[in-house]
């Protein structure tokens, strides 16, 4: 067990502490006419720089934009979905469990050409919608719009995972309880707001953290938009910033930085979300 | 209002499916047809084996090369991590040793760094060992998945009494006998869940094979597609090769989830909760 505990923690750890070593350091051309280039440590000062970095909080606050509508509509679609798919015993039911399910399995890339050729004004039936009805067609790609338009490929691709997560914590609910409920004379509705979701609360946390956590390192939808829509820059969102400042800047130790940041302020926003609710449901 | 329910649903799925079906209908269309048609409406002029002709034509073939290195990569990759995982979270439960409080702390912190952030270093450490652009370059930072020990954890410390254990070892069965012939049996279900986790998200991995790999007959199908995409700007023609690959590419993929999820246990996920 042990090798493969010390791979693990190799791969894991080695980058890890490589980030970590690389962010103190910054790369100096040395004097003369054929500077070589050293290594010099500088302290924080990457971090400094990322701090002053604008761009980099602007990509923040659009990642923010970006998860505030996000994460709550997944969440809320996954929770809605779960009950409904819990409470009908149809064919229907068990056919749009396993069909909302499937969009999880289609790569963030392939979503976003999916979608960025739906919103595409040329071929989107959404705009072609709009125009049939006599309406201006939304401009999908537009600075305002374009947060709900990622938003949504984000939301369609992680409801069915989430919906799964929390149906299956639905159906471990013994089911004497909602029948005494139901015998009790409670309606539908409110056996799934009194019974159902209390019980399920451990995993409706769980699920709002992977959702937020995914959210914070969005990368692979924006990237791939970029070749549809100008709107979308190459550090739209802090992930891409990173990936920018290493391989288009050639600033390793800058992205190392700024990898670092987002890592922190992504683990403090998890555990805190985390263990706030956690903590609610202890005071109940 | 008693068919809100099934109306909702239905309006959920139709919602799962319809880019799909878009897609579907799209890669019937010719270059020249993409943007002058009415978009719901397939064409039925065999645009779509034309379509599909000269996708898998295209540079010599690379759309072939890209799905099988995704399926190596996802396949390949799974199963180590599988095995990886079902050992370390094995010997997280089963076993006591110093240090172990803080191994699993690590583990459960090494769940929030984003595999996008390791990235980099990796590929950095990579180039160092003069390992990038290979298939290893891929596969090996795929074995990792701290979600999928923090899983088998779980589900070994469920499943596998100590008891039994303990009947092994008075019988004189050394642990990695005891391991292969009681323990890993034993977390059938839960290894078949870690390694369709790993399998999709290898598979709908991105950002690693596109920092790591330069030859373009490395590159998954993701990465694949997108540098279509890419070329599409110049090449419009291109667009409709990106749509069609991206069919092909999700219908096997929808498949094999849809088989595969009836062994999925997400109350693996779910009981992990209760702890």
């Amino acid at each position: 067990m042990f090798p493969a505990l010390t791979l693990t923690v190799l791969i894991a750890i080695a980058p890890t502490v490589y980030t970590i070593a690389l962010s103190f350091f910054s790369t100096k051309a040395g004097p003369g006419l054929l500077g070589t280039r050293t290594e010099v440590f500088v302290g924080f000062g990457n971090f400094v720089r990322v701090i002053e970095n604008q761009e980099f909080w602007n990509g923040m606050a659009r990642m923010l934009l970006y998860g505030v509508i996000m994460a709550p509509i997944t969440i809320c679609l996954g929770l809605l979905f779960a009950l409904l798919v819990d409470s009908g015993t149809s064919r229907l039911s068990k056919f749009s469990r396993v069909v909302i399910f499937l969009p999880y399995a289609v790569p963030g890339v392939l979503s976003a050409i999916m979608w960025g050729f739906l919103y595409l004004p040329g071929v989107s039936p959404i705009v072609a919608g709009f125009k049939a009805v006599g309406l201006p067609a939304p401009d999908l790609f537009s600075d305002s719009l374009i947060y709900s338009s990622l938003a949504n490929i984000g939301i369609w691709g992680a409801v069915g995972f989430n919906m799964v997560i929390m149906y299956t914590a639905l159906k471990s609910i013994p089911s004497e309880l909602i029948d005494a409920a139901r015998l009790d004379g409670c309606s539908g509705l409110q056996v799934a707001l009194r019974i159902k979701l209390p019980m399920i609360a451990p995993a409706v946390s769980l699920t709002s953290m992977f959702v937020l956590i995914g959210a914070l390192q969005v990368y692979s939808e924006p990237q791939t938009m970029r070749p549809l829509s100008n709107t979308v820059t190459p550090t739209f969102m802090p992930m891409m910033t990173v990936y920018n400042q290493a391989f288009s800047q050639q600033d390793l130790h800058g992205a190392a930085a700024t990898a670092l940041v987002i890592v922190f302020i992504t683990v403090t926003l998890s555990a805190g979300v985390f263990f706030g609710l956690a903590r609610g449901r202890r005071n109940r | 209002m008693r068919y809100l329910p099934a109306f909702i649903l239905i309006v959920g799925s139709v919602y799962a499916l319809f880019p799909i079906l878009w897609l579907a209908v799209a890669s019937t269309k010719t270059p020249g047809q993409l943007f002058t048609t009415p978009t719901l409406l397939p064409s039925l002029t065999g645009g779509f084996q034309q379509n599909i002709r000269y996708l898998f034509s295209l540079d010599g073939g690379v759309f072939r090369q890209w799905a099988a290195s995704s399926l190596l990569y996802a396949v390949g990759g799974g199963v180590v991590s599988a095995l990886v995982s079902t050992m370390a979270g094995y010997g997280l439960a089963k076993y006591r040793f110093r240090g172990r409080g803080i191994t699993t702390g690590s583990l459960l912190a090494g769940i929030f760094v984003p595999g996008v952030m390791l990235a980099i270093p990796q590929f950095l450490l990579f180039s160092r060992v003069g390992l990038t652009n290979t298939y290893w370059s891929v596969l090996i930072p795929s074995t990792l998945s701290p979600l999928g020990v923090f899983l088998a954890m779980i589900y070994a410390q469920a499943s596998i009494p100590d008891d039994i254990l303990e009947a092994g070892r008075i019988d004189g069965a050394n642990e990695f006998r005891i391991f292969f012939q009681i323990g890993l049996p034993a977390m059938m279900p839960g290894i078949i869940t870690v390694f369709l986790l790993q399998f999709v998200h290898i598979w709908n991995n991105f950002l690693l094979p596109y920092i790591m790999l330069a030859d373009s007959s490395k590159f998954p199908i993701t990465v694949g597609l997108y540098s279509l995409l890419n070329r599409g700007g110049t090449e419009p023609a291109l667009y409709n090769l990106a749509i069609t690959g991206a069919l092909v590419s999700i219908i096997p993929l929808g498949m094999i989830v849809f088989v595969l999820q009836r062994y999925w246990k997400a109350d693996l996920l779910s009981g992990s909760l209760k702890g």
